[in-house]
């Protein structure tokens, strides 16, 4: 059924964050390994070896941002579906393979009953769909919907592939929904924010925006000196023997 | 109930070895399903969580193993070639006539003339193992690739600190908080710099990236220093100018940790000047500052000055500290006087050097520990500075990456901030001085194995591997007065030294997993053609070359006999102690690789594991050491060799499970140790004992335990060498002083290179005509050239287009769409241009190894490699431009020979859009035909 | 957006088809005989349908096209289906009955007319329901939409003064919709800033995409349009579809073998609107872009 669910109680998705990626694509590839097997078509790459065309559930963009007054910034931006609670992926999709379930809010393609009309992935602002050239169906992320409600993965493993592969940590997973969940007080804590929120589509993911860069702070290394330091004894040295004395 | 060893996403079992997709050797867990054929296949590749290196996570190449697992361009079977060199046109012919064919082409070399072999490896983790074949063999000329990739930071790294930068050592990321990289780009220890730099973040430490370009950990830098290529050694110089002349040193350590109050011979001209003041026992002798007596170095009653003039047997002496304060309190030093050259400007390195006080000395703290130092002084505590640096390619790959790296060291040494808990941390087998490591053998005799291992350091020119003459005895000049200490060889140099047979032509070249026709060599083009040179009768300069690499490398098409080698997992492997293992600063650990797949080649003769067919040639040839009393081959194969061979006693490739399996380190060979590693999930470690973990160059506790897990046969405690005593000999002898001295036309060089304390020099001359810099940077999603075999990676990077600072973007009036001309003094290419803002304004960079040879890797030959993919290799030459003295200097490091790849000085022109990237090389049929249309890997083995 | 030969094809014909139903059910043949009712009944029918099968070339499982009738309640195209079905079924009831009984019932008619242009306008809700193409996302997309299956089906039907009207209407249309589309990417609150949340922090552009080669989305929805060849395209739309056939049905009178005019005026037409929906496609910008650098303008 291609309504919304009524507003999920639990809201699973990804905090992901642009302080700290370093843009290495390790959750883009983790993403296409885990799920071009994890049932349904697998991800095609149409072309392989040749322009190479392939469907991708998550993929890094990498950004310049240009200041004024500062050097400019490089933000690597890694973009899946954002599971949205107002997803219109979902609504436009005329046959109900496209669904968001109302469980943990996750949205998700029935590739069984998905005609590839591609409709669904015109409505996303996010281009978080892809059709899969060699199924004829659309592909999405799935929040790795198999392992996260898996019975017999171990339970440090019950993670989406690309938050269980990420190096430098910055992909984080839970219920969003859930202030005492620890992914929620990351993102309370350090400003989390919505990509487009002009659209109406009220992701559930959220990004943790870069800390401030290059803004060094004003530091003087005078003040750290010697406060006897007297720059014309000993030719700069001058602190040396008062500092030894002090060694004995 | 959930089990993590049992198998998931509907794999059957798991399979824990140890990746190879780059040189960082995670731990990998490889589900595997039964394939409709009933084989198993790999249902998909994840990070290991309990192991050491990357702890559950992996990088993007390590999950798209399965593509590589599954490259088109896997070789089938051993190959001869049946076209010209160059062409690709080969035949397959079966093992045995492979393995008979190198053997009739070595053995008359060893009989005769053992350095008329060159066998050089690339991306071999295996060295131990291959040096030692190549030292039974008896030919002098071996090295792997480290001569072209990290030489400058391990040699600068052991003979300053007894330990290096690279994967050698790395920040005490739980308690660092302030944390500077210098050229450090993703490829190597990718995943535990990741990892650390999670950890940093975390916690809101500050992240200094000192680089040209700002990408990857540069991006997520708190502060970005966009240097100017060459120059991050002037600019230490400057934090360290800095922080003597604010007195923020850290005296206690520099006493205690370094040689800074060495008293070193002052006397211009003499020779031993720069040698330090020894006593009758030969130990270097320190001044009491209370009453100017003279003591050992290690007299714990000394209480050593820093400076002032001594005496010592009427040689005038001065401490190292006084000398360096000297030569660093400069003005040529100060800020402002290097701002513009760095392009840095003085305000920041000022403000940087505050920081790093502020940091080392304001935050840091004395952490309870009791620890024992080696002259038996206990001490109950250690002080924190929290503060780490550090380096890689960056500051390795230029002709002065040796001294830029000892300047590092030397103001870490200042703010006593290595092996202290938040500073810079040293993985087993280090911390080892100098002392502990070999020197270099030669000396080749026909019929014999080399005296002792190829590679090791010089101590001084008595160690130089010359001939009667004087001339270089390897092949590659290492050793010699021109790259007097090339501890890792200089891989770059072999094929033009054959060809222009200087020192001496050879006949067999041998290479295993490099791809010197591509991307691992310097002027690209003028080495394919080196390649393909004939004599005058017709034959080929260089008669032979064999090669092993387990794809349809550029490389293939220019080897006479192709020996393929299998994937990373199809083959047993050691990642030993005895190399570079897989330690971390608390604990030392090797892991092994082992076939979770089994080769197959389906109709063809199929692949074997390099290591398991160079022992059964190395059988066939009779060498020692790899045959019995009998005759017999010794070793089964590489998993045999692994399990028995002993390098010393009771100490071989693999330390975990020996003996009856209780033994670690040193023991009798366990013939279950393979299984026990694979019960472990494919590795093995022992924890650094509490008392071990801290200051350990000092530590009582480290050095028993090292010898005890057999790291080294005795402690070797050691102070930190801020003057280093060996350059200062080879300086004596550019000076004429000694029994061996160089040639009257390199001395100058020499003289300058090998001073004891690093001047920050810059790299080469300026030339107006070549205003611009340009450099690579390796992208976290490959490796090398292999990726574009990768379908899954070689879309991330299929093509590279070469960016270029926004400032000349404007100010050439650039388009979207646009090609750029990039010209040298060597050569000129042409590809895409893209717009950076990021970026050093004199700097063009682009992706290291993106582009392709058409018909190379089994891509289709317009693929977008060949199309819109250049290599900056066609731009550098391993030789100098001619500067009117006659000579053409080889364009490496002229300490350690290191090439010097991010020395390139070029111009730039808009050009438009081409068809293809230049120079265009031509094509090469593929042996192994190309891969398929689509691809659509459903995890149970088929596609 | 990628001009999906398919979906031009399909808009165009259904358009003119479910055009024609709608003038059809209304009478406009008054008492003619049984084979002319049936002829453009067959008429209505083939184009209508021609289009919705055209359309199914669109899709990545056509076998599996009969489920896009159950999602009515929230998916415009599902309802485009539900309609067209609908539309067709009961046009084929009153065409038989008229055309073979001889008795025109006006409800099946009037039903028939109302349902062929409310699946003319679901089909352009599609369009106009979709946010992130700031371009289709406007009132005047359904009336284009519908003026054009009016006008058009009113040309098909003979009603060539009305229709000629109709045209002029529609191309009033047409030209708002093209200048309110010219601006409606750069006047969307979307941009480079909001996709990627650092629009505080300055000025955002893209460094490198995610691959370096194409993929589905940069193929599907990051088309982009030279301004000389929409200025072009833009004139022989107007030219073809509105000018051309408007003078022609005014003036039919006064053409010699007037029903080959009229044929040729009409096929003009029909170029013309095809050169309107090309254009409907690939000038739609999707916010998309914006991760891929396209910024407005």
């Amino acid at each position: 059924m291609t309504s919304l669910p009524s507003e999920p109680t639990v809201k699973l998705g990804l905090v992901i964050d642009l302080d700290t990626c370093v843009g290495c694509h390790a959750c883009v590839i983790s993403c296409k390994e885990w799920n071009t097997g994890a049932g349904g078509a697998p991800l095609s790459d149409m072309d392989a070896y040749g322009e190479a065309e392939g469907t991708f559930l998550n993929r890094v963009h990498s950004y310049e941002v240009l200041r004024d007054d500062a050097p400019p910034m490089v933000v690597h931006l890694p973009k899946s579906c954002l599971h949205c609670d107002d997803a219109p992926c979902v609504t436009v999709c005329p046959t109900g393979a496209s669904f968001k379930r109302g469980e943990d809010g996750i949205v998700l393609v029935n590739e069984a009953t998905c005609i590839g009309c591609g409709l669904c992935a015109w409505a996303c602002p996010y281009g978080a769909r892809e059709m899969d050239r060699a199924a004829g169906v659309m592909k999405k992320c799935t929040l790795c919907v198999d392992r996260v409600t898996s019975e017999t993965l171990p339970e440090a493993d019950r993670v989406p592939a690309c938050v269980r592969a990420c190096p430098a940590g910055a992909r984080h997973f839970g219920d969003l929904n859930d202030p005492e969940d620890p992914a929620a007080r990351l993102s309370a804590a350090r400003g989390g924010m919505d990509l487009m929120p002009e659209q109406g589509t009220r992701p559930v993911n959220r990004y943790l925006p870069p800390r401030e860069r290059d803004e060094g702070a004003v530091m003087d290394l005078v003040a750290l000196a010697d406060p006897a330091e007297d720059a014309e004894a000993g030719g700069g040295l001058g602190w040396l023997d008062r500092a030894l004395a002090k060694l004995g | 109930m959930p089990d993590d060893q049992a198998p998931q996403g509907g794999a059957t079992r798991v399979a824990k070895t140890t990746c190879y997709m780059c040189a960082c050797r995670c731990g990998i867990d490889v589900h595997l399903v039964d394939g409709p054929d009933g084989r198993p296949a790999v249902r998909y590749i994840e990070g290991n969580r309990d192991h050491p290196v990357n702890r559950g996570v992996i990088c993007a190449k390590g999950s798209a193993g399965i593509m590589q697992h599954l490259s088109p361009a896997r070789l089938r079977a051993p190959m001869k070639r049946v076209g010209p060199r160059g062409s690709g046109e080969f035949e397959e012919i079966s093992w045995e006539e492979a393995l008979e064919t190198a053997r009739s082409w070595l053995a008359p070399l060893r009989e005769t003339a053992p350095q008329k072999l060159a066998f050089f490896t690339g991306r071999d983790q295996s060295q131990s193992f291959t040096g030692w074949w190549a030292q039974m063999f008896g030919t002098p000329n071996f090295a792997a690739h480290g001569g072209f990739c990290s030489v400058n930071m391990a040699a600068a790294g052991i003979m300053t600190l007894g330990g290096a930068f690279w994967e050698f050592g790395t920040a005490d990321w739980d308690r660092c908080e302030y944390f500077m990289l210098f050229g450090v780009a993703e490829d190597h220890d990718s995943n535990p710099i990741k990892i650390g730099l999670g950890k940093l973040k975390a916690r809101g430490a500050k992240v200094v990236g000192v680089n040209p370009v700002r990408t990857g950990y540069n991006a997520v830098a708190s502060e970005w220093v966009g240097i100017t290529p060459g120059t991050d050694g002037l600019f230490a110089l400057s934090l360290v100018r800095e922080l003597l002349r604010a007195g923020k040193v850290d005296l206690e350590y520099l006493i205690e940790r370094t040689n800074a109050p060495w008293l070193v011979v002052e006397d211009p001209g003499a020779a031993d000047h720069g040698l330090f003041a020894r006593g009758e026992d030969g130990e270097a002798l320190v001044s009491d500052r209370r009453d100017g007596t003279l003591r050992r170095w290690d007299d714990p009653e000394a209480r050593p000055a820093l400076r002032g003039r001594f005496d010592v047997d009427g040689r005038p002496c001065r401490p190292v500290f006084e000398l360096m304060a000297e030569r660093y309190l400069s003005d040529a030093y100060a800020p402002e006087a290097v701002a513009e050259t760095c392009g840095v400007s003085a305000e920041t390195i000022r403000r940087i050097a505050a920081e790093l006080a502020h940091v080392a000395f304001e935050r840091s703290e004395r952490v309870p520990y009791n620890w024992t130092d080696w002259r038996g002084v206990e001490h109950d505590h250690v002080v924190a500075r929290p503060v780490a640096f550090h380096a890689m390619r960056g500051v390795s790959a230029h002709a002065n990456g040796f001294q830029t790296c000892r300047a590092l060291h030397i103001l870490q040494c200042l703010l006593g901030a290595i092996e202290v808990p938040g500073g810079f941390r040293f993985k087993p087998p280090y911390p080892k001085p100098l002392e502990a490591h070999p020197k270099p053998h030669g000396d080749a005799q026909p019929g014999a194995p080399l005296a002792g291992p190829h590679l090791g350091f010089p101590r001084g020119p008595e160690d130089l591997l010359l001939d009667a003459e004087g001339r270089p005895q390897r092949i590659d000049k290492a050793f010699s007065w021109e790259a007097p200490i090339s501890a890792h060889g200089l891989m770059h140099m072999v094929i033009s030294n054959a060809v222009a047979g200087d020192p001496y032509p050879i006949d067999t070249l041998f290479l295993y997993m490099a791809n010197m026709a591509w991307n691992s060599s310097m002027n690209t083009t003028g080495v394919m053609e080196m390649l393909t040179r004939r004599n005058d009768d017709g034959g080929y300069v260089i008669p032979r070359i064999i090669y092993s690499d387990a794809y349809s490398s550029e490389m293939v098409a220019y080897a006479d006999l192709i020996l393929p080698d299998t994937t990373y997992l199809e083959r047993h492997d050691c990642i030993s102690l005895l190399d570079r293992p897989i330690s971390e600063p608390d604990a030392a650990g090797d892991a092994i690789r082992w076939p979770v797949v089994e080769p197959e080649r389906p109709g063809h003769a199929g692949v074997r594991g390099f290591q398991s067919v160079l022992l059964d040639l190395g059988a066939r040839l009779g060498l020692p050491a790899m045959v019995d009393d009998e005759g017999r081959a010794k070793y089964r194969d590489y998993a045999d060799y692994m399990v028995r061979h002993e390098r010393r006693p009771g100490v071989g490739p693999l330390a975990g499970w020996r003996g009856d399996g209780d033994s670690h380190g040193r023991g009798a060979p366990n013939p279950e140790q393979i299984e026990r590693y694979k019960a472990n999930g494919g590795f093995w470690q022992a924890h650094v004992p509490e008392g071990a973990r801290w200051m350990r160059p000092w530590n009582k506790a480290w050095w028993d335990w090292a010898v005890e897990i057999g790291l080294v046969d005795a402690p070797q405690p050691y102070v930190f060498q801020l003057w280093l005593e060996p350059l200062a000999k080879f300086r004596l002898a550019a000076e004429g002083h000694g029994d061996r001295v160089p040639p009257e036309a390199i001395r100058d060089r020499l003289r300058e290179a090998m001073d004891p304390l690093p001047d920050g020099r810059l790299p080469g001359a300026e030339d107006p005509a070549f205003p611009l810099h340009a450099v690579t940077q390796r992208p976290a999603a490959m490796y090398h050239a292999w990726g574009s075999q990768n379908a899954w990676l070689r879309q991330i990077h299929g093509e590279n287009p070469i960016y270029v600072p926004g400032e000349l973007w404007r100010e050439h009036g650039f388009e979207d769409g646009d090609w750029v001309a990039v010209e040298s003094a060597h050569g000129r290419i042409e590809a895409p241009a893209a717009l950076m803002e990021a970026v050093n304004p004199r700097t063009l960079w682009t992706w290291n190894a993106i582009g392709k040879r058409p018909g190379a890797w089994a891509l289709r030959e317009d693929a977008p490699e060949g199309r819109r993919g250049v290599l900056l290799n066609h731009l550098i030459h391993e030789l100098l431009p001619p500067k009117g003295d006659g000579l053409r200097w080889s364009n490496s490091d002229p300490v350690t020979g290191q090439a010097a790849w991010y020395d390139l000085r070029v111009r730039m022109e808009r050009v438009p859009a081409r068809e293809r990237s230049s120079p265009d090389v031509g094509r090469q049929a593929s042996p192994v035909g190309v891969g398929p249309e689509v691809v659509a890997y459903d995890g149970k083995g088929t596609t | 957006m990628h001009p999906a030969p398919s979906l031009i094809v399909f808009t165009t014909l259904s358009g003119l088809g479910f055009g024609l139903i709608a003038w059809l059910g209304l009478g406009v043949h008054g008492a003619a005989p049984g084979w002319v009712v049936l002829t453009f009944g067959g008429l209505a029918f083939v184009l209508a349908s021609a289009g919705l099968l055209a359309s199914l070339g669109h899709l990545g499982h056509p076998e599996r096209a009969w489920r896009a009738l159950s999602q009515w309640r929230s998916s415009w195209l599902s309802r485009e289906g539900v309609l067209a079905v609908a539309t067709l079924g009961v046009f084929a009831v009153y065409s038989a009955l008229w055309g073979f009984g001889g008795e025109r019932v006006v409800w099946l008619g009037l039903l028939s007319s109302a349902l062929a242009l409310a699946t003319v306008a679901a089909t352009a809700m599609i369009y106009a329901s979709i946010r992130a193409v700031p371009r289709w996302r406007h009132w005047s997309t359904p009336a284009l939409f519908v003026a054009l299956a009016l006008a058009g089906g009113a040309l098909l039907a003979g009603r060539t003064t009305v229709g000629a009207g109709l045209l002029l209407i529609a191309l009033v249309l047409q030209v708002l919709h093209w200048r309110r589309g010219d601006v409606a990417y750069a006047e969307a609150a979307s941009d480079m800033g909001t996709a990627t949340g650092l629009g505080a922090r300055g000025r955002v552009r893209m460094l490198e995409g995610p691959h370096t080669g194409a993929n589905y989305l940069t193929d599907e929805m990051v088309h982009r349009v030279g301004r000389r060849r929409s200025k072009a395209l833009r004139r022989i739309a107007i030219v073809l579809g509105f000018a051309l056939p408007a003078v022609v049905f005014l003036t039919l009178e006064a053409w010699p073998a007037k029903h080959t005019v009229a044929g040729l005026a009409v096929l003009s037409h029909v170029a013309g609107v095809a050169a309107s929906r090309w254009l409907f496609y690939a000038e739609a910008e999707h916010v998309v872009g914006l991760w891929y650098g396209r910024a407005a303008g």
